[in-house]
């Protein structure tokens, strides 16, 4: 009976002990959640009194930025959101196309051999600081860029791009990469068997089957690309105007923070501004990566 | 392996807020950036017992964070702004303003350009986008590329309000991130014209570099335009765009920040502004320095 | 005739398809060539072991070596533990249900981040309201949160990893969960987390847009001893390239110590990586054997 009564305490207590583990670990699972809460929750606070004192029209219709200016401060973004768009739209321009040819090549017609070469290739890549990344856009891409157009200097929109595609192509191709193996060898058969050939195999039936984990890795691609700061601040010449063509020098969001945070006073209406960027910043990076989990989500029911 | 950690964030922890004493933040301007780099390195040199921090961000960094009395010295190559004192004033901040050398502000064309002398009204309308094609100054037919700095520099606000008074820069000029690299498009681009600190203008044998044009300015149409390039136009005032480069303290500076900057204003640390191209203090910013003690 | 165009179709498909990857190729190529050639002039001992002298046009980058080793510290110590409870409670603990989406979902949110927009937080969480000032640690807790996705992935990656069986066995004989996850779960992922947890630092020491505003400093070449100097500013290898290119005044006559810095910065990185990847597969062979 004594005995009975303690092996009773033994396993109640070991419950509990496997309870609190459990709740623990639990608590680690929600900081991930609390961190992105508090990042928006900060991001709003800190930014919602410059929203209220300027009104959404000065911070989404006006085209000027210039709160340091003495004859009117200007809080407009759109020539950044658009200059941010555009930089991240030439990227893709470049990486898009590269980035599912190089992944098609890896997962579906490289010798063992050279997927051993080349995905470290790819991990490399992918390790490359953006500073460094930055530095040979002042180096070597501004002038090779300045020459080939013969324009007066290379730190302009196209410079960005480029530098931001070699960003994202480690992203695209290993996503991509990923979405193109996991396409049923059934599927390959099928078509094989039919009489077509590997390539029309490749085009027409493997890389429409994979489209749906394409596109979530391009979002994905196109998050990193807009949230980039580094390279953009190096490379594009930060010049606030709308700009006019890809020749034209830029200004990104996420420049204008780098640029500016430290410089203003800080509860101002200007430190403030900053984190209305940084809280747009959020919510687009926020939408794409939404974007692409719905996608993806989809992609994995269908080849479920 | 927990508690260890556990105790290295409680120590950390207390370490950050007991901020230790035997060392100085410097902060702010990127044109007096590596001239206090200098100074401080030869300084320590001298003392190591003290350890200096020198960080860069701009002007309007230095002073915001002496403001937030997160820094011992603030450098600002502009005064400090009304609005910057009222603040100061809030926090109990009490700003002490010396001055560690003066500096005639460049205004740098390609030496391919041609154009030698601008008059402080044709630049200002070139940099406010008024000007923009290098014909309309006597130059040839190519559109203006503008260079200039960030808001955040010293260098852009006094531009601003001495050259453009008060008025906006053309949203096209490029922002660049110091004053090298403006140097650095100017040298590459045939149709650029930026400001920099005179310190920058000048290569290691204390030449101005090849490639590039230091403008001569005219304080107005029909003025003898006058060159930033010899000290004594600077120092008189004869050349338009000069200014003082400044240093802000909390209250009169006492132990090892009095001391730095008594190392500053004596004969080696104005040997060293002088060395980074720029010129000692002189007439009445002498005087100015006495006010907070030196 | 059919026949030989739909060959020439799939040869030229292929072709421009190798072409495509022989591009990647050549651009890492490019890179590494460019800093290394540059680079590799300047370095040697004293590069390594000395502070910046002269105005920062002499010397070394010992400073920024060791202000980017103790950030990185923090950063692991920060970053991993959470990182691994995260992945034990969602790869062991957790049912599918609404809690676990959204946690999933905040994790692949968190990832999406622009490294400024931590870098905005961290400025405003760490160095102004919890008074930690511009310090290693404000720093490191910022890179902490960057790198605590990345974290979460490859630990989760790792225990996926453990083979079901080893699970059950344990459960089976009677032992609790925790039991189980510690005695035959843990030993095997530990490798892969290791891997995943160099991946991750190796990333962190290349970030420059969340120090810049929580600590990093252009020049600060002394070496405070251990517990101080996590609140004090440092030096970092990126933020060092970044002023070496751009606000140097003498950004032409520093290049090559700009191109010394670069290569250092990736040899440390490369080497991580490299790191990381032979213990991914050693760890891989020796569970062949298992």
């Amino acid at each position: 009976m004594q005995n009975r009564k303690h092996k009773n305490k033994a396993v109640i207590l070991r419950q509990l002990r496997e309870n609190i583990i459990e709740r623990f670990f639990q608590v680690n699972g929600l900081f991930a959640v609390i961190v992105l809460v508090g990042i928006f929750s900060l991001l709003l606070i800190e930014g919602l009194p410059a929203l209220q004192s300027l009104g959404l029209k000065e911070f989404f219709l006006n085209r000027i930025w210039d709160p340091t200016s003495f004859e009117r401060e200007s809080y407009g973004l759109l020539s950044m959101i658009v200059s941010t768009l555009m930089v991240t739209l030439g990227a893709m321009v470049i990486a898009v196309p590269l980035g599912i040819l190089c992944a098609a090549y890896i997962a579906d017609i490289a010798k063992p051999r050279v997927r051993e070469i080349i995905k470290p290739v790819i991990e490399i890549l992918a390790g490359i600081p953006s500073v460094v990344i930055g530095f040979m856009g002042i180096i070597v891409v501004g002038p090779m860029l300045a020459k080939i157009f013969g324009t007066s200097n290379g730190l302009n929109a196209m410079n960005g791009s480029i530098l931001l595609a070699v960003m994202s192509l480690p992203t695209i191709i290993s996503i991509s990469e990923d979405a193109i193996l996991a396409v049923p060898q059934e599927f390959k058969n099928a078509s094989l068997a039919l009489g077509a050939t590997r390539w029309q195999t490749l085009v027409r039936v493997t890389i429409p089957a994979a489209m749906s984990g394409i596109i979530a890795s391009v979002m994905l691609g196109m998050g990193r690309a807009i949230g980039e700061t580094m390279t953009v601040l190096m490379a594009t010449g930060n010049a606030p105007a709308m700009p006019g063509g890809f020749f034209d020098s830029v200004r990104t969001m996420t420049a204008t923070i780098a640029i500016e945070l430290g410089e203003t006073v800080q509860g101002g209406i200007h430190y403030k501004s900053l984190f209305v960027i940084g809280f747009v910043l959020f919510l687009m990076t926020f939408v794409v990566n939404l974007v692409s989990d719905v996608v993806l989500q989809k992609y994995q029911k269908v080849s479920r | 392996m927990k508690k260890l950690i556990a105790v290295l964030f409680l120590v950390t922890v207390i370490t950050g807020t007991v901020v230790a004493q035997d060392f100085m933040q410097i902060k702010g301007s990127d044109t007096l950036i590596n001239l206090v780099q200098r100074l401080a390195e030869v300084y320590m040199e001298e003392n190591p017992n003290i350890a200096i921090a020198v960080t860069g961000g701009g002007s309007g960094v230095g002073i915001a964070s002496l403001i937030a009395d997160r820094v011992q010295i603030a450098n600002a190559s502009r005064e400090m702004k009304d609005k910057e004192k009222d603040a100061a004033k809030e926090n109990g901040v009490i700003p002490y303003e010396i001055v560690v050398g003066i500096d005639g502000l460049s205004v740098v064309v390609n030496a391919a350009n041609g154009v030698e002398s601008l008059t402080v009204d044709q630049i200002g309308r070139i940099f406010r986008g008024e000007i923009s094609n290098w014909k309309d100054v006597g130059g040839s037919d190519m559109p203006i590329s503008l260079y200039g700095r960030q808001a955040n520099s010293g260098t852009y606000a006094f531009f601003q309000e001495f050259v453009l008074l008060k008025k906006d820069y053309s949203q096209k000029m490029k922002r660049m991130n110091g004053n090298a690299q403006i140097i650095e498009g100017v040298l590459a681009d045939k149709a650029a014209i930026g400001y920099v600190g005179i310190g920058y203008v000048y290569d290691d044998n204390h030449e101005v570099r090849e490639g590039l044009t230091v403008l001569k300015v005219a304080k107005e149409a029909g003025a003898t335009p006058v060159t930033p390039l010899v000290a004594e136009n600077v120092k008189s005032g004869s050349y338009p765009i000069a200014r003082a480069l400044y240093q802000y303290v909390n209250g009169k500076p006492t132990g090892a920040v009095k001391d730095f900057i008594t190392f500053e204003l004596g004969p080696k640390g104005q040997k060293i502004v002088e060395e980074m191209s720029f010129y000692p203090v002189s007439g009445p910013y002498l005087e100015q320095n006495k006010k907070a003690g030196f | 005739m059919k026949r030989k165009w739909r060959d020439m179709e799939q040869a030229l498909g292929f072709t421009v398809l190798r072409l495509s990857a022989v591009i990647i190729i050549v651009i890492l190529a490019f890179i590494l060539y460019d800093v290394f050639s540059k680079g590799a002039g300047v370095i040697n001992w004293e590069f390594l072991s000395d502070k910046p002298r002269k105005g920062m046009t002499e010397g070394g980058i010992w400073p920024a070596i060791v202000g980017t080793f103790w950030v990185s510290l923090v950063t692991v110590i920060v970053s991993v533990p959470i990182g691994m409870f995260t992945a034990i409670y969602l790869n062991e603990y957790a049912k599918q249900g609404r809690l676990i989406r959204i946690i999933r979902l905040a994790i692949r949110n968190l990832s999406g981040v622009p490294s400024i927009v931590y870098g905005l937080f961290g400025f405003a969480l760490f160095t102004l309201m919890l008074n930690l000032g511009l310090s290693v640690i404000s720093s490191g807790l910022t890179l902490g949160l960057l790198t605590l996705p990345w974290t979460i992935t490859a630990s989760e990656e790792a225990l996926k990893t453990v083979p079901r069986s080893y699970r059950e066995g344990a459960l089976a004989l009677g032992a609790t969960k925790w039991q189980t996850i510690r005695t035959n779960v843990l030993p095997y992922a530990v490798p892969g987390m290791l891997t995943g947890t160099i991946l991750g630092l190796a990333r962190a020491a290349g970030e420059t847009a969340p120090i810049l505003f929580t600590g990093v400093a252009f020049f600060w070449p002394v070496l405070p001893k251990f517990p101080q100097m996590l609140s004090q500013q440092f030096m970092a290898l990126p933020y060092h390239l970044f002023i070496m290119s751009t606000q140097h005044h003498e950004i032409v006559k520093v290049r090559p110590l700009a191109y010394g810095t670069a290569l250092v910065l990736i040899f440390l990185i490369v080497l991580m990586n490299s790191v990381a990847v032979v213990i991914r597969y050693r760890f891989r062979k020796k569970y062949k054997r298992v």
